[in-house]
């Protein structure tokens, strides 16, 4: 049996009186393809928030390869290897794209704790995060800041700043959300070609996308795990199907 | 006992004058995010107006009352047309520094028209007297003012609970997008509440001379009042404000009475703890 | 195209000096020679400078709107003035505490009030400020109350510059703990610590997200903040040798707001910019009438927000930008 990367046991979480994540168990494997889908206001990115430590849970508990983490912070979350990019982009926007990736590279190794030296003559903060820019194709625009530069391009900042933290668990909300489809597979293949080992967890409309990136789904509806599986399974499943699948092939 | 009955009665008087005049401020807050520093500034020009009116043009009392509200208004109405509508979207640091140079301007302007000095306020003969309500007499003065206060306070309640602007206000309060999703002209909405709210202050400022005072400075002097009032009791909560100036008022009356050195001290250690226990007011949506 | 090894110069180089930032320190020494009947005005100009740039540490770096900060002046000029007043005249000891213990009201009530944002943040900071006045204004027998902290008779300077009439010494040494002051705030501002504060600003969440400890850096630089303006305080309070209950008041911290406002924040000279021209100001229209300062000033501020709202450096900065895409 290959070690979890991530799980989550019994998780869920009220609005007051509304349940927007009910029990929810889910497991990621190390170096996991894993895909969560289910129509709007299913809970993905709230199971994403909790999993993150962005909203503490009513109930249940999340694992960081075997370790309890429910109580800890977004913060120290993070430093036990987990990332995530949002569905809107939240980037340093009066900054440099250098500067966006430098923001993750510094928390990770500490440097961002140091009050003198100049951040300019940390060579190595810098040179990984221009090594992470260059792997993106973001290189060229190391310099701009993140306003001028198009869309589809921040949308690759978000995860090149993910992939400065070195994750091992990597959350993706919508990675290609508001890029237009002539410009997303740029992302798609980014993100095919990220390290084997990074455990993934994308969360995706596009159902071509997920049957061409994920080795399993999770199909989740107002808030409840509907049913796990293979891709061709997912496809074959009838009450997958019916509430998911159907309604969207019917719009094309 | 006696002590504590005049405490809580001139506390109370206060709580009314300091509600009327912060209520229209925590809505506008609660309704655009609109952070009004200067709103005082509009209570201000209700008590200028009112005893200048009654002063130079003899009105009565009542009547320069009501013309405070609707003078008031209608000149708040321009500042929001002209000025403050361009602040809308921008960020809180933006809306303070643009309504406390305002607040400085009120000062100048009115030092100008007014003078430098404390106004004298005009009590009307009819509620010069006192009021024996059986077990105690109470200055006339301020038992109108707390009746007329509460009065307003019910004509409040019911217009926002009863009316159809009330309701729209309401739910433009409550969630702005879905408001305007479903039809709600909010921006023509805050211009109504903007004016009534200033409109309120200056029935707050024309009736409080006699509570508060009446200066130039006036605007500065009780902008960390207006302020607490709105905070403690929470944006946009009309019975939050009412809640937290009958606390600031009855608090802040009794701490100057028993320690006149340090009166305010409670007032701000209770706004303090408050804000801690509760960031979003006792009864503001966290 | 940019050639590949110098992406990211910009990054590299932003920490080095540039000749322009000599210009406010050559304007200093030069108006010490220059305007020798000015020299207390001066001193008291280069205090708020001081002052402005603690302000500029939390508000133009890490977006804390603050409508309090006379409270750590206030702290750092009753330590330093209570002090002497006891008989302990030594002037660099009196800053030295006078930091530590602003520093210290810092970093607890940071602690309490940074989880908070907006009003309620805003309304905190304020009501802390009050709240020291109150206690300042009850405490008459270290304090004096309403008159004032009395008594204070400063010894010389390392033992050798005497504190004299026309306010040179003084002058001078707010000069120079200003510069060493300057330094300090500036490599933190270049730091990588000083950096993931803009992150803060710009974009909170996701700066949680990256995995920083977002409470303990806001508290780091409030306290920082907190101590800087605890030595403005503290020179204000060896140099007039008095300290009244203004310098705990909501006036002075709306005077240190407006004057970063002006100078521009965000960019550690805004407050060189921002002060003398608040200071000249208000002495010269102060000087004709109240009324005109006070409409000048607010006028000033409203017509800043409209249309300048990155202050005078801000002005400079679009002007030279202009000027650099003509000339091309």
């Amino acid at each position: 049996m290959t070690a979890l990367a991530l799980e989550t046991r019994a998780l869920s979480k009220n609005f007051g009186a509304l349940p927007v994540a009910q029990a929810i168990d889910f497991r990621l494997a190390s170096g996991a393809r894993h895909a969560l889908i289910g129509p709007n206001g299913a809970g993905k990115t709230t199971f994403i928030n909790l999993i993150t430590g962005a909203l503490k849970p009513s109930s249940g508990s999340v694992h960081l390869a075997g370790a309890d983490v429910t109580a800890l912070s977004q913060a120290a979350r993070v430093k036990r290897g987990i990332a995530r990019t949002f569905q809107i982009n939240q980037l340093y926007r009066g900054l440099s794209v250098l500067e966006n990736v430098c923001m993750a590279i510094a928390e990770r190794t500490g440097a961002a704790r140091a009050m003198f030296r100049p951040i300019g003559r940390r060579g190595e903060v810098i040179d990984e995060a221009l090594a992470i820019l260059e792997l993106l194709s973001l290189g060229d625009d190391a310099d701009r800041l993140i306003r001028e530069l198009p869309y589809g391009r921040q949308r690759l900042v978000e995860i090149a700043i993910a992939l400065g933290l070195k994750p091992r668990v990597l959350l993706l909300d919508e990675p290609a959300a508001g890029v237009p489809t002539a410009e997303s597979h740029v992302l798609l293949d980014v993100i095919e070609s990220l390290p084997a080992e990074i455990a993934m967890l994308i969360i995706e409309h596009d159902m071509d996308v997920v049957f061409r990136f994920a080795r399993e789904i999770t199909v989740l509806v107002a808030g409840e795990v509907l049913v796990v599986g293979t891709p061709s399974e997912i496809a074959a499943n009838e009450r997958v199907r019916e509430v998911y699948l159907g309604k969207k092939t019917r719009h094309g | 006992m006696t002590a504590a009955l005049s405490i809580g009665f001139d506390g109370l008087a206060y709580a009314m004058v300091l509600f009327l005049i912060s209520v229209g401020m925590s809505v506008t807050m609660g309704l655009m995010g609109f952070a009004n520093l200067a709103h005082g500034a509009f209570a201000m020009l209700g008590g200028y107006l009112a005893i200048t009116l009654m002063r130079e043009a003899g009105i009565p009392f009542v009547g320069a009352i009501v013309l405070a509200f609707v003078g008031v208004a209608l000149i708040s109405v321009v500042f929001e047309r002209t000025l403050y509508r361009r602040f809308y979207a921008k960020g809180e640091l933006d809306q303070v520094l643009f309504t406390i140079g305002l607040v400085f301007m009120s000062i100048a302007v009115c030092t100008l028209i007014w003078g430098p000095v404390n106004v004298v306020p005009i009590v009307p003969d009819f509620l010069k007297t006192q009021v024996d309500l059986g077990f105690r007499e109470f200055p006339a003065y301020r038992t109108f003012l707390i009746l007329v206060s509460l009065a307003i306070i019910v004509a409040l309640w019911y217009g926002l609970e009863r009316t159809k602007v009330g309701a729209q206000i309401r739910a433009a309060v409550n969630n702005r997008r879905m408001a305007q999703s479903i039809g709600i002209d909010v921006d023509r909405l805050f211009t109504i509440t903007f004016a009534l709210g200033s409109g309120l202050a200056g029935i707050g400022g024309a009736l409080g001379v006699e509570v508060l005072g009446l200066t130039p400075f006036y605007a500065l002097e009780w902008l960390v009042h207006f302020m607490i009032v709105v905070a403690v009791g929470g944006l946009g909560s009309i019975r939050g404000a009412f809640v937290a100036a009958v606390l600031i008022g009855v608090i802040d009356t009794a701490g100057k009475y028993f320690f006149p050195h340090a009166g305010a001290f409670f007032l701000f250690v209770i706004t303090i703890v408050v804000l801690l226990w509760r960031p979003q007011g006792l009864f503001g949506r966290a | 195209m940019i050639g590949i090894a110098e992406r990211g110069a910009f990054l590299r180089h932003r920490h080095r000096l540039s000749w322009a930032e000599s210009v406010p320190w050559i304007a200093a020494v030069a108006a010490f020679f220059l305007f020798p009947s000015y020299e207390t005005l001066g001193a008291q100009v280069l205090i708020m400078v001081l002052f402005a740039l603690s302000l500029d540490l939390i508000l133009g770096y890490a977006g804390i709107i603050s409508l309090g900060h006379a409270a750590f002046f206030g702290i750092g000029a009753y330590t330093a003035g209570i002090l002497s007043a006891q008989g302990w005249g030594e002037p660099i000891s009196g800053l030295v505490l006078a930091a530590i213990v602003a520093g210290i009201a810092g970093f607890i009530s940071g602690w309490a009030i940074l989880r908070t944002t907006g009003l309620t943040l805003l309304m905190l900071t304020l009501c802390f400020a009050e709240l020291l006045r109150e206690i300042a204004n009850e405490q008459e027998h270290y304090t004096g109350g309403d008159d004032g902290l009395r008594g204070i008779r400063m010894d010389p300077i390392f033992g050798v510059f005497e504190f004299d009439l026309f306010g040179e010494t003084a002058y001078l040494y707010c000069l120079a703990v200003l510069f060493i002051m300057f330094v300090v705030a500036r490599a933190i501002v270049h730091s990588p610590f000083g950096q993931s504060l803009t992150g803060i600003r710009e974009n909170i969440r996701r700066m949680h997200a990256v995995g920083a400890p977002v409470h303990l850096k806001l508290v780091t630089i409030y306290a920082i903040s907190a101590a800087m303006a605890g030595v403005a305080g503290a020179l204000l309070a060896q140099t007039t040798e008095y300290v009244g209950l203004t310098v705990l008041s909501f006036i002075r911290s709306g005077d240190v707001l407006i004057v970063i406002i002006l100078g521009g924040f965000g960019r550690l000279y805004g407050a060189f910019i921002g002060a003398p021209l608040y200071m000249v100001l208000q002495d010269q229209l102060a000087k004709q009438s109240p009324e005109y300062w006070l409409f000048g000033i607010g006028l000033v501020l409203v017509v800043v927000v409209m249309f300048a709202p990155r202050g005078v450096l801000g002005l400079l900065e679009d002007l030279g930008a202009r000027f650099r895409r003509d000339s091309r």
